[in-house]
């Protein structure tokens, strides 16, 4: 077995095994923690493919940035995940013969799987000598524009859907306005008041 | 190049990019004090669009042909833009009275219709999803816009779950598909499987069409369909039931025709079924119901059926026979849910049917228009319903699908019952207590128009019919 090969499989059963415990983990936050061995196992299989721009946007992005927000969520939900594995185990016979029967289904279409003759003349053509970086970058702003901006428009209208449901406009708390903070003078901030002893005001 | 692929979307850049404007615009002044004139300024810009779209002459295709302008996709554009220019129009009044009136609501509906305008267009499977989500996801957003309510939260969060699973299903199609063609575009996958297809695509077909017959609420992908239309604002109820239709029905044709073109004979049988199931699955659902909107939600159902009996026959005449199928029962339901929109008593919106008896004696003209309204959705004659239907038919008839318009007119008979039903409420019920008299200007002249157009359409359907056979020999060569 050569480095490369033990090193794939190493990474494919890291893939495997962090993906199967994040479904298992009994603790959601150590769910979280699995799913972050899967991607990281997944960077080392891109690394394999030649993709070194894609692993580390996974590591960066999902470990870096999605994962560590997942983790936060997780830990401020208030959720009791007892009684739903309590629900989740009543259903589960009946969701893993359903599983298995599509499984089974799925092994016969993947037994007899044919590819198309002549497909190796529609296959997108390799980039050529040019770094990954560039060939993706190349294919995003050239061949695949408009993808990349109904890509933007859809994460715009998640935005858009994020704040309409969310926000609301409070009036009754103080905002800080620099502005009005730096306009006050003694005079107006404060007032003489001639209090006669034992009286208060 | 870029420049060329760039005038076959400026119709869809342009909208995106009026919406993105006036998003910032609105949010960074008066915000919610906007809404009104957004409303109306989109509408405009909608049927202007419309207008543009509609003098297009001509076939071309932009981005490697992953985008296809022809006359298929122009006339479905032409009814997508015209069903959002009307919501807006008639929805007006409605959100108002609801304190819904946000300025995202108009921007929404418009971001919604650019992703409807890429589906039809497509001629790239991610390109076609691309605009699935860009339309699925603002309709969620706008399901949920009446945030307070548990009632809309549900239907949002519903369709959200619902609509993620259908997207998946036909991701995961879209993905088998890839796999054995080497390519998402529609030219290269029906070059491929120009001698048949292996059971690996049969697969691919299956998953793509579940996903299609979500987005379209054919059964047995419907039952989101009930709760999300109950619990939705009226409005937004209103634009579920028509654009995204039109929009899916399109897509579905375009994918079949332009994509699995060759393999007619594979999926023919699984839309019979999906039609068959709708077809009678509405009848019999709508039957129970006492709430308009959740009524309407099995008469769409129902019709949705109807219109892929169309799509059954698998030929020229079948496609001309469902745009114009979809182009009637768009008409009706505009408005059915603009009067709909105007039920309201002691300030508060109602949707049971039995707070309308008597309704004819109160508003004897809207009631009237109700009336025909609802006859034509039953599809009896001499309302232009009954064309639509008798169109559908027919091209099942000539396809070799005799059984299937048999079963068509059982169902709509049964239909009948619950669409009448309305009918003798109005004109025979008890006396109870009144409706508010609350009915904006727009949407009476909807309510009214629409009826018009169902009585006066049967002298030559103003025209969709020539367009329809134009649109469907753009499809099917």
């Amino acid at each position: 077995m050569t480095a490369a090969a033990f090193t794939f499989y190493l990474f494919s059963l890291s893939v495997l095994a962090g993906g199967l415990m994040t479904v298992l983990a009994r603790n959601p936050v150590h769910s979280v923690l699995w799913l972050i061995l899967t991607f990281i196992s997944a960077a080392g299989l891109f690394v394999l493919l030649g993709a070194e721009f894609v692993a580390m946007l996974l590591v960066i992005v999902y470990v870096g940035a999605v994962m560590v927000l997942f983790l936060f969520v997780t830990m401020m939900l208030d959720v009791d995940f007892a009684t739903l594995k309590g629900e989740m185990a009543r259903y589960m016979p009946l969701a893993l013969f359903i599983g298995v029967v599509i499984l089974l289904q799925f092994a016969v279409a993947y037994g007899s799987w044919a590819i198309a003759p002549g497909t190796e003349t529609r296959v997108a053509a390799p980039a050529g000598a040019m770094e990954n970086t560039r060939a993706l970058g190349v294919l995003l702003y050239d061949r695949y524009f408009l993808l990349f901006q109904l890509a933007g428009l859809v994460l715009l209208v998640a935005m858009i859907g994020a704040i309409v449901l969310t926000l609301r406009h409070r009036t009754d708390i103080k905002r800080q306005d620099v502005i009005a903070q730096m306009m006050r003078d003694p005079k107006t901030a404060i007032e003489m008041l001639d209090v006669k002893p034992g009286q208060g005001l | 190049m870029f420049a060329a692929d760039f005038r076959i979307i400026l119709p869809e850049a342009i909208l995106a990019i009026w919406a993105m404007g006036a998003l910032i615009a609105a949010a960074w002044t008066v915000k919610d004090a906007a809404t009104r004139a957004l409303t109306w300024a989109t509408a405009a810009l909608m049927l202007a669009l419309a207008l543009w779209i509609g003098t297009g002459t001509g076939v071309d295709s932009a981005f490697d042909g992953s985008f296809v302008d022809d006359r298929f996709a122009r006339f479905a554009k032409v009814a997508i833009l015209l069903i959002s220019a009307s919501i807006l129009l008639m929805g007006e009044g409605y959100m108002t009275r609801r304190a819904l009136m946000r300025f995202e609501y108009p921007l929404l509906i418009a971001l919604a219709t650019v992703g409807m305008l890429v589906m039809v267009s497509s001629g790239d499977l991610i390109v076609l999803y691309m605009g699935v989500e860009l339309q699925s996801l603002s309709l969620y957003v706008l399901a949920a816009l009446r945030r307070d309510s548990p009632r809309s939260t549900e239907a949002g969060l519903k369709y959200f779950v619902l609509g993620a699973f259908g997207s998946g299903l036909l991701l995961y199609g879209a993905s088998l598909a890839y796999g054995f063609a080497g390519t998402t575009l529609f030219s290269g996958i029906i070059e491929a499987t120009a001698d048949g297809v292996s059971l690996g695509l049969l697969f691919a077909l299956v998953f793509m069409m579940a996903g299609f017959a979500y987005k379209v609420s054919a059964a047995p992908f419907h039952m989101w369909t009930p709760d999300v239309y109950e619990g939705a604002p009226t409005t937004v109820t209103a634009f579920f039931a028509t654009a995204p239709k039109m929009a899916g029905m399109a897509l579905f044709a375009r994918v079949m025709f332009d994509a699995f073109g060759n393999v007619t004979g594979d999926w023919q049988q699984i839309v019979a079924f999906l039609s068959v199931f709708s077809m009678f699955l509405g009848a019999f659902g709508g039957i129970g119901q006492m709430d308009f909107k959740r009524l309407m939600a099995y008469s769409t159902i129902g019709h949705m059926g109807f219109a892929l009996m169309g799509l059954t026959a698998g030929t020229g005449l079948g496609v001309q026979a469902m745009l114009v199928y979809m182009a009637i029962y768009v008409t009706m339901d505009l408005g059915a849910f603009a009067f709909i929109m105007s039920m309201e008593r002691d300030g508060r919106p109602v949707t049971d049917i039995r707070s309308l008896n008597l309704y004819s004696r109160e508003r004897p003209l809207v009631a009237l228009a109700m009336l025909v309204l609802l006859f034509s959705l039953a599809g009896v004659p001499p309302t232009v319903g009954f064309f639509g239907k008798y169109y559908v038919l027919h091209a099942a008839y000539d396809g070799g699908f005799g059984w299937l318009a048999v079963l068509g007119v059982i169902a709509s008979v049964i239909s009948a019952f619950y669409y009448l039903r309305i009918v003798y409420f109005m004109y025979f019920g008890r006396e109870t207590q009144p409706l508010d008299r609350v009915m904006s200007p727009a949407a009476w002249v909807f309510v009214v128009g629409c009826a018009a157009i169902m009585v006066f359409g049967v002298v030559n359907l103003f025209g969709v019919e020539p367009a329809a056979a134009g649109a469907a020999a753009a499809l099917v060569n």
